[in-house]
């Protein structure tokens, strides 16, 4: 190991209309060191990233790579040089094979332009055993798994000598075993001497894979941290500027009468013969891998899929629902999985996007009546704090924290009867998270029959009253918070029946 | 400060840099030729943009929906075709109510295979453009048509009457402007529709009916087109098959040069009309300075790929982007 640090960033400022997103953020990674960087969303991360990889180009500041000043054009221009990124969204060809990808651009050539096919997967199937994956280059990338696939984006890397490699989220969508092999990868970069910067809100990874912590907060950098010398609530502190807000304790529900009855439903492949209550005043969450039903469950009560089989009772009374206007007449709400994808309009401002479920009812006239809505707005965002300069402010400008709440808001205002929350804390930062959580727990206090779906075992364990375990597509056990414990939920979602369905 | 209101200006350029450049082209224009700003001759850009931009204003409802209508042209060669021939053997009364709903029920057909089949709207109405076409030569037979007595007809007033000295045809795009703005701008159905277009999929889930929101849309449309045929065939009082050709084209350059967004969820009525005005003073123009009628097919291409490709730049914030 020497001295000089693989990648070094000085002073980096970076200007936008109206917002100073980085403030003279200076940050460096040494060879053979795994240093992650944190900060809730909106502190420059993402920024900071994008000047590196020659996206942005800084306003003032300067990038050394192995202490020589670099200029990063693109980021192609930044992977020449010895900085990779393995970006949270895969940006993989899925029609090419996973040697097209790890080579994309670069082919090994023959006269004539022609591609040397052989060379190619030889020196692809080299790459993928060092990652220790058991699959052929010439597979499709389009038939992979995600972990697979985000091996095929590391592989990519790979083939230039890499100084550096920027980590963005890269568990966002890994089983825990998948895990695993990607920080054996990790830890086998760090042992080549390649400097590694890991991104992620995930705390628990974060101690287990680092060497250093850097903290942005509000554009600036916050200070670094030797990760075996810190904790989490040092490291909160130093990202959200105060400690955490203090969850509330679970208060065991006032159980009312039964809101929501599920009897027997099935939908074709995504699941099958599922029943389960949920009565007003109480949060049931629902637990399991992704792809064990859940979210199609959520959407089937929500009217965007049709059951096959089963029933489904409001307060004790059949109902059948076609689409998702009969839902809303029922009084059902989702507060969708893919926030930016389903729950908002990120071009319209906070205003229009709360109010759209009910937007044909805030009329004077024929026309829409604009204190009716700002009413519904300023009732919204005080209730739910949410931070926003003003109801005319885009919707893509807020922060994900700020996102949630008003897609929360939007249903809460059609003062729904059972309240669907599907992945309240994707990718929000660890202060959002927790007011996220106080506010479904207050929501069920106050009479509201909420269902959280999460694959997130902390965040079920802590807002649920019951929870219910989902292994394929079917209901595997039921649990009371009294008997909910990590380890019995591990079996029961990895599909070990330990006792009889509840 | 200095550096901040260069910044600002910058900005303001970005934002509105086609209205700059339609500035500078109009003091061009009037510097080379003294009669382009007159009375006279903006009258008369207004009142021959008033059939392109009848359409133009429909077209915006179908690209704020995020979709697109390439069969506006054909229908209205339709439309006009088919009042004109009804004329003579219902009369007037009757042939412009039946020219509505006739073509109404195509914009209904489009909107039916858009909307509720999903299909896309680029294949099915560039498919319309062509049956459409077809279907009023068969109607035709081919030939052209005429009204029979040409001088003593009431139907002459839409195209070359005038109102309180004000053309009709200008009067009827102002009330339609006016009327579908506020049906876009201050109605619970304007919002759908540029909720459906900034994102369908958020739209279905907040419980809007994005088929029927998209079906209307091309029914609205298809108003327009009747509208405007209605102001083409009285204008000449005969016609022939092929009148509407090309206007496809004219009307979705208006509409972008307006700032709307082909990908959806954005634009105005205002934005549209002030489009339709930039395209009609920038082909007057180029023949009033002189040049061939036919090279404003190039020039107005030209200005069009400048100002998508400024819009986009002032997006991103620099004019070539390694990403898109």
């Amino acid at each position: 190991m020497t001295d000089i640090p693989a990648l070094r960033l000085q002073d980096i400022v970076k200007t936008f209309p109206g917002v100073r997103a980085l403030d003279g953020v200076s940050f460096q990674v040494m060879p053979g060191e795994v240093h992650a960087l944190l900060g809730e969303n909106g502190a420059g991360k993402s920024t900071l990233m994008k000047v590196l990889g020659g996206i942005h180009q800084p306003d003032e500041g300067k990038i050394f790579i192995a202490e020589q000043p670099a200029i990063m054009k693109s980021p192609l221009d930044a992977k020449s040089k010895g900085v990779v990124f393995i970006h949270q969204e895969l940006s993989l060809a899925d029609e090419l094979s996973a040697a097209e990808n790890i080579y994309l651009g670069e082919l090994p050539r023959k006269s004539f332009g022609r591609v040397d096919w052989k060379t190619l997967y030889e020196k692809s199937d080299a790459i993928l055993a060092r990652l220790k994956c058991s699959f052929d280059s010439r597979k499709l990338v389009g038939d992979l798994s995600i972990a697979n696939k985000q091996m095929v984006e590391i592989a990519r890397a790979l083939t230039v000598d890499a100084k550096a490699v920027i980590f963005d989220e890269p568990t966002a969508s890994l089983t825990d075993a998948e895990k695993v092999v990607l920080f054996d990868v990790i830890n086998d970069l760090r042992s080549d001497g390649v400097g590694v910067v890991y991104i992620s809100h995930r705390m628990d990874e974060i101690f287990t894979i680092s060497d250093k912590i850097s903290v942005l907060r509000d554009g600036s950098y916050r200070g670094s941290l030797v990760t075996a010398d810190t904790d989490e609530d040092e490291v909160t502190k130093l990202m959200i500027g105060r400690s955490l807000d203090s969850e509330n304790p679970i208060v065991p529900a006032k159980k009312g009468p039964i809101a929501l009855e599920v009897q027997g439903l099935s939908c074709g492949d995504l699941f099958q013969n599922v029943s389960f209550k949920v009565h007003e005043g109480e949060v049931v969450g629902f637990y399991g891998l992704v792809g064990a039903g859940r979210t199609e469950i959520a959407e089937t009560l929500f009217g965007l899929r049709a059951p096959s089989a089963g029933k489904i009772l409001l307060e004790g009374k059949e109902v059948k629902i076609a689409s998702p206007i009969e839902a809303i007449g029922h009084g059902i709400s989702l507060v969708p999985e893919d926030r930016k994808g389903q729950g908002l309009v990120l071009g319209m401002n906070c205003k229009d996007n709360m109010t759209l479920p009910q937007i044909s009812d805030l009329t004077a006239g024929p026309f829409v009546s604009d204190g009716a809505e700002v009413a519904i707005f300023d009732q919204y965002r005080d209730r739910l704090q949410i931070k926003t300069p003003g109801w005319r402010q885009k919707v893509g400008n807020l922060s994900g924290g700020n996102q949630q709440k008003i897609v929360i808001g939007k249903w809460l205002s059609m003062a729904p009867k059972v309240l669907i929350v599907d992945e309240p804390t994707r990718g929000i930062d660890v202060g959002s998270k927790a007011e996220i959580h106080n506010l479904i727990r207050d929501l069920a206090s106050q009479g509201y029959a909420v269902i959280v779906i999460s694959s997130e075992m902390p965040e079920v364990l802590r807002v649920s009253d019951r929870v219910v375990a989902m292994f394929h597509g079917e209901i595997i056990r039921e649990f009371t918070s009294d008997e909910v414990n990590e380890d019995n939920l591990v079996q029961a979602i990895s599909g070990i029946r330990t006792t009889k369905v509840a | 400060m200095a550096e901040t209101r260069a910044k600002t200006i910058g900005q303001f350029l970005a934002r509105q840099g086609i209205l700059v450049a339609f500035v500078l082209f109009m003091i061009g224009f009037a510097l080379a030729n003294g009669r382009f700003l007159g009375i006279d001759n903006i009258m008369g850009v207004v009142r021959s943009s008033a059939i392109l931009g009848v359409i133009a204003l429909g077209v915006t409802f179908v690209v704020i929906s995020g979709n697109l209508d390439l069969s506006v042209g054909s229908m209205m060669s339709f439309s006009t075709i088919v009042v004109l021939d009804l004329h003579d053997k219902i009369g007037p009364a009757l042939a412009i109510p039946a020219m509505f709903a006739m073509t109404m029920a195509l914009g209904a057909l489009i909107g039916f295979l858009v909307g509720y089949l999903k299909l896309n709207s680029l294949i099915v109405t560039l498919g319309m453009l062509s049956a459409i076409h077809g279907l009023t030569l068969t109607y035709s037979g081919g030939k052209n048509m005429d009204i029979d007595d040409k001088a003593g007809t009431w139907f002459s007033f839409f195209g070359q009457d005038s109102v309180l000295g004000i053309p009709v045809p200008i009067l009827v795009i102002a009330l339609l402007a006016v009327l579908l703005s506020l049906l876009l701008s201050r109605t619970p159905f304007g919002r759908k529709v540029y909720a459906v277009g900034g994102n369908g999929v958020a739209a279905t889930f907040s419980g809007i009916p994005r088929a029927r929101v998209v079906f209307m849309c091309y029914l609205i449309s298809a108003f327009c087109v009747a509208v405007a045929g209605l102001l083409q065939a009285s204008r000449s009082l005969g016609s022939q098959n092929t009148v509407g050709q090309g206007t496809e084209l004219d009307v979705l350059a208006a509409v972008i040069l307006g700032g709307a967004s082909l990908l959806g969820g954005s634009g105005t009525i205002f934005k549209t009309v002030i489009g339709v005005l930039i395209l009609g003073f920038i082909q007057n123009g180029l023949l009033l300075v002189g040049l061939a009628f036919y090279v404003q097919y190039v020039v107005t291409w030209v200005i069009i790929i400048l100002a998508v490709w400024l819009d986009i730049a002032a997006k991103r914030g620099r004019l070539l982007s390694p990403i898109a």
